[in-house]
């Protein structure tokens, strides 16, 4: 069973937490912490596994990690997984975020938390591995997000509008008239 | 009105979507707290309009909210409100929410059951598919017995991805409603034989975490198994089941050599490095399990051990870590082989991966086979391990370093230990090295340990104890090795009697420090043994004088400890203070009487002039002291036999009213002592007893400490040593000069040189007889070279009277929380015909528009959950009355919102089949007559 899957970036801000288990968002702060403190410390050429934080797990739990340019990608797993497997079902997560985003980094998953979710959700239910087929895993994805456009449809189309002119940043500019009028896409440099 | 409603929702275009929230919390980075607040109350506000999918977005940041770690518990209404939308989108964040957010404990989750099984009948698969993979992070026990029965009609539903989600659903219903593994079964193993592999797979996964806890229920399934194994191309699925065959060729080893052959096939064929890796583990598995006991089989372990060097030599560090963690499974059945190995693991004890040294640490010590350690190689991996504490950075892991040295040392009983001196040096190391550290009481009990059960070590012990207590640093106040001088005080007063220079001890003592209640308890306690132990010794010289002063030292000292604020400490110390004051007072008398009447007189005083009260004291206070500690049993309490006649369930006196109780309790929390009373009952007010009673106190004594943390608790046989044969060696007497400074090489490294130089002159001796030695055979030549052990370990420990030491009692090993036990039920036995799963009745529900169901449940939020939670308590009441009646009518009164089913099932469950059947129909037929309230579901249709 796999406990959490954690994603965090190299300063330790999370950027997905999912819980198989009941913690509260106090608890889940601090396994956060704790297990960003414990994988940030190691080295990029030592093994992927350690043996869990005292937060989350005990004796029979593991962490199992990949390191990705910017992100780790954490999975607190007990004995009956396999620890090579999965560093495999890591590496398919990440590809087929890759594929759903071309090209994944950090941003898509800042901005696309939840559509990162549905993709984990296709791949890992309740703390056990449901899917490990790439190419199976994609075509869920690709239906389900058509028939999300579907819905959208002819009602969508104002909002679909408003959204346009909101990338556009006029309501920004209206809601934080404190801000300098500076343009978006300036601000965007900093990311 | 439909203008104005036009302009909100216009408006609500406006409304910060997902994207501008996370924007605006990256914009302002430095009062981040603040923005989330003010995004939290828009957020109120959006869910407060109609527009369910001003909702949904709603619900979608709170989503992202709750990752930064703020609680959205109170949005739960909202999010089971955007769960009931009819669309796809709005279902998916609302599940989202819900797995993120509710848990099994939510009140909330009550109010799902219909709208969930209403969305796993649903036309569209990838309804059903958010559905399930919701539910299956907060599942309840309530929802599973109520959706069991969907989940299992889901379980053969025509679409693979539903059958898919719902087998491995099925698991977690078992998790909460273990009944329903029997009815269930059936389906699932037919499972394992779907045409499509993803189902395949989510069977196998569940059968395997079923097995992994209760295996031997599960051997039946073998034969599938083995097909599956030798058939699929699966390779997660072969990971799977070449786990399961793992677990299950430890309870029928005659499975190993029907596996032998495909898992060599897959691993000649396959080109995964995991699913080599398994097979290489269930391999391991399987020869333990043939191999116990048979030494034919040695070779393939050999062959095993070899292979995994291979792994652990490799560059990769995964696989060194896996390799390392494969051996510690040979090393528990075939230490011998591994040890063979030893330079490569003491090798990765250097390795600059934690992870990897701490899986060599490991290999160090295992329970019962003793690990890498021996007798002659103990004293120079210890040094090794000193060496890396000294070394390493992060207290965890130098924590894990002073643990495992401990545990190596201590285990079986000592039995590798050689050189006690030796040992108690290297505890003191451990003390000084690490002042931080949080095994101070680890370290204390075995000091306690070692002085007690070795008696030719005690006076080197006191003397180190001695040096301890006053090298022992006055800053180090967190931590707690402050524990260790409890250990110290107390084997320095205790041994006093192989004390050399007791009243160094006793100065040691009485410097006061500050330090927990109850060490100084500990302390005081210790004094008086030292001063007893002194004042004998005084007696016997006729010294007066002696006496006096040291009463008047002490009672100079003690005051200190009078006015503290630690109960006990506060008792003792004024017991310990009357008592001292009695017996100056006596030899007052007797010295003042004669100093006025023989005044020329030197004060020499003979034994017949020292008063006979004072003589009286010092005895009974030193018979206090007599007699030797000893170990007690760690079951000793438990097999205390219960004498005839003594009903310890009867009250001993009447038990006190109701309202009474709670005044009670606080007295009695009010004098919990502390865990370590060691010596509570040891008061000094037991001056006045005869020794009969104090023999029976210290009885009395004996037992408590069976429960004491601070005696260890063996379980070895007491007849352990004797097959070593230490009792024939003679224990040498060391007269060694032990420095006390700390210099720079280790005080303990010296009895290392001494055991080198040792042995290196038994070689030269032995040299000439090695060669006859070789012919003999290698075994005997590795006993040849086995250290002698100085020190013998006493073995003894108390028992009560007729109560022999067995450990046939353990029976409880299991966990009580863990979920499996409920799950260990034996599946070949036919279903019995009232083992079904709970089937729903009403399907009236999925009439009704979840828009409309949504819109009541705006308007009636508030009172709704105050209404859930109070039926709740209701139901709880009526069923202790066990009055169904009055459920029924208050169901009828108060219309069950949104629909919780749960009354309705409760009720059902106690009936008989045919009583059930009919009721359904008077269900149906008053139906018609009733008028519907819209989102208000069946149970509360019920008219009688």
């Amino acid at each position: 069973m796999i406990k959490a899957i954690l994603v965090f970036n190299n300063h330790g801000k999370p950027r997905l937490s999912k819980f198989y288990e009941y913690f509260n968002e106090d608890m889940q702060q601090q396994i956060i912490k704790e297990t960003f403190q414990l994988v940030s410390k190691r080295d990029d050429n030592v093994c992927n596994f350690l043996e869990g934080g005292s937060l989350i797990g005990g004796s029979d739990y593991k962490l199992i990690y990949r390191h990705y340019a910017t992100l780790y990608f954490v999975f607190c797993v007990d004995s009956s997984e396999s620890e090579l497997g999965i560093l495999d079902l890591i590496q398919v997560f990440v590809e087929t975020l890759d594929k759903c985003f071309e090209n994944v980094c950090e941003l898509d998953l800042i901005f696309h938390a939840d559509a990162v979710h549905h993709i984990l959700s296709e791949l890992v239910m309740g703390g056990m591995v449901l899917q490990t087929n790439m190419s199976e895993i994609l075509a869920r994805i690709e239906e389900q997000n058509r028939l999300v456009k579907q819905e959208a449809g002819l009602s969508a189309a104002p909002a679909r509008a408003v959204s346009a002119v909101k990338s556009m940043n006029i309501p920004q500019q209206i809601k934080d008239m404190k801000l300098p009028d500076l343009p978006q896409a300036i601000k965007d440099l900093k990311f | 009105m439909a203008l104005k409603k036009v302009k909100g929702n216009f408006e609500r275009f406006f409304d910060k979507t997902l994207t501008d929230l996370v924007r605006g919390i990256r914009n302002n980075k430095d009062n981040e707290a603040k923005y989330i607040a003010q995004c939290i109350e828009e957020v109120k506000q959006e869910l407060r309009q109609d527009n369910i999918n001003v909702k949904c977005n709603a619900v979608a940041k709170l989503t992202y909210i709750q990752m930064l770690g703020y609680d959205i518990s109170w949005a739960g209404f909202n999010i089971i409100e955007v769960m009931s939308s009819s669309k796809f989108t709005c279902k998916r964040v609302g599940y989202l929410a819900a797995s993120q957010c509710f848990h099994p404990d939510s009140e909330l989750i009550m109010l799902t059951t219909n709208m969930i099984r209403k969305d796993l009948n649903s036309q569209t698969q990838y309804d059903a598919g958010v559905a399930l993979s919701g539910l299956s992070c907060f599942i309840s026990s309530d929802l599973s017995r109520d959706l069991a029965n969907d989940i299992m009609t889901l379980c053969s539903s025509t679409k693979p991805y539903l059958r898919m989600k719902a087998v491995l659903m099925m698991y977690k219903v078992f998790l909460r409603y273990p009944e329903a593994l029997r009815p269930a079964f059936p389906k699932l193993k037919e499972k394992l034989e779907d045409p499509d592999p993803g189902v395949q797979s989510a069977a196998v996964n569940v059968i395997c975490e079923l097995a992994r806890k209760n295996p031997k229920n599960y051997l039946s399934l073998a034969p599938i198994f083995f097909k599956l194994m030798t058939t699929s191309t699966n390779n997660w699925m072969l990971i799977k089941i070449i786990k399961l065959f793992a677990s299950l060729t430890t309870i029928e080893p005659a499975l190993g050599y029907k596996l032998s052959e495909p898992l060599i096939a897959i691993i000649a064929s396959t080109s995964a490095m995991s699913l080599l890796y398994e097979c290489i583990n269930t391999v391991i598995a399987v020869l333990i399990s043939i191999s116990s006991g048979m030494p034919n089989h040695t070779a393939s372990i050999q062959l095993c051990v070899q292979k995994l060097r291979i792994l652990i030599e490799d560059s990769d560090q995964n696989l060194k870590y896996l390799g390392l963690l494969a051996m510690s499974k040979i090393l528990k059945t075939h230490p011998k082989s591994v040890q063979a190995h030893k330079d490569l693991i003491l090798a990765c004890l250097d390795d600059k991966d934690e992870s990897i040294r701490l899986r060599a640490l490991d290999l160090l010590f295992c329970g019962k086979g003793g690990g890498m350690v021996s007798k002659k190689n103990l004293m120079e991996i210890v040094r090794r391990l000193l060496g890396h504490m000294e070394r390493a950075e992060g207290s965890a892991y130098r924590d894990e370093l002073l643990f495992k040295v401990i545990q190596i040392c201590s285990q079986g009983s000592y039995q590798y230990v050689t050189n006690f001196e030796w040992y108690l040096t290297v505890l003191v190391e451990l003390i000084q090295l690490e002042a931080g550290s949080k095994h101070g009481s680890v370290i204390a009990k075995q000091l306690l340990d070692v002085s007690i059960r070795v008696q030719d070590v005690r006076q080197f012990a006191v003397s180190e104890m001695t040096s301890l207590l006053e090298s022992f640093p006055e800053t180090t106040q967190s931590g707690s090795m402050f524990e260790v001088l409890y250990a110290a005080a107390w084997i320095v007063g205790e041994f006093s009697s192989d004390s050399n220079e007791p009243e160094r001890s006793l100065n040691v003592l009485l410097k006061h420090r500050s330090l927990p209640g109850h060490i100084q308890g500990v302390y005081i306690q210790n004094i008086l043994k030292l001063f007893t132990r002194i004042v004998t010794d005084l007696l016997e010289q006729k010294d007066v004088q002696g006496i006096l002063r040291l009463c008047n030292l002490l009672l100079k000292k003690l005051p200190t400890y009078v006015s503290s604020s630690h109960i006990e400490v506060q008792e003792r110390a004024s017991s310990a203070f009357v008592l001292i004051e009695m017996l100056r007072d006596q030899l007052n008398l007797v010295s003042d009487s004669q100093s006025h009447v023989i005044l020329s007189q030197v004060p020499t005083i003979e034994s017949s002039e020292i008063a006979i009260g004072a003589i009286e004291i010092v005895q009974e206070m030193a018979l206090l002291f007599a007699g030797d500690l000893n170990p007690v049993a760690p079951k000793a309490q438990k097999k205390v036999q219960i004498p005839e006649g003594l009903n310890l369930d009867e009250w001993i006196n009447t038990p006190p009213a109701e309202s009474s109780e709670s005044s009670e309790d606080e007295q009695t929390d009010l004098f919990v002592s502390h865990e370590q009373t060691e010596n509570s009952d040891r008061k000094t007010k037991t001056v006045e007893l005869t020794p009969e009673e104090i023999m029976k106190l210290r009885e009395v004594r004996k037992m408590e400490q069976s429960h004491n943390p601070n005696y260890l608790k063996s379980t070895t046989k007491p007849n352990q040593i004797v097959k070593d044969g230490c009792e024939d060696i003679p224990i040498a007497e060391l007269a060694l000069e032990v420095p006390l400074k700390i210099t720079s090489t280790k005080r303990s490294d010296k009895y290392l040189q001494e055991d080198q130089l040792a042995s290196k002159k038994k070689t030269k001796k032995t040299k000439k007889t090695k060669k006859s030695k070789h012919k003999l055979g290698i075994s005997s030549e590795s006993d040849g070279d086995e250290p002698v052990a100085i020190h013998s370990v006493s073995n003894f420990i108390e028992m009560p009277e007729g109560a022999s030491l067995s450990d046939n009692d353990e029976k409880d090993k299991h966990d009580i929380n863990d979920p499996h036990r409920a799950l260990d039920i034996d599946l070949d036995l036919p279903l019995r015909n009232d083992e079904i799963l709970p089937k729903q009745s009403y399907k009236k529900f999925n009439e009704i528009t979840p828009q409309l169901t949504a819109n009541i449940v705006t308007k009636t939020e508030v009172i709704s959950t105050d209404k859930s939670i109070r039926e709740k308590k209701e139901k709880k009441r009526d069923k202790e009355r066990g009055s169904k009646k009055k459920a029924k009518r208050n169901s009828e009164n108060e219309p069950d919102l949104m629909g919780t089913p749960v009354k309705h099932q409760k009720e059902k469950h106690k009936k008989e089949k045919k009583d059930k059947k009919a009721k359904e129909k008077k269900v149906k037929d008053s139906k018609t007559g009733y008028e519907e309230a819209i989102g208000i579901s069946t149970p509360s249709k019920e008219v009688y």
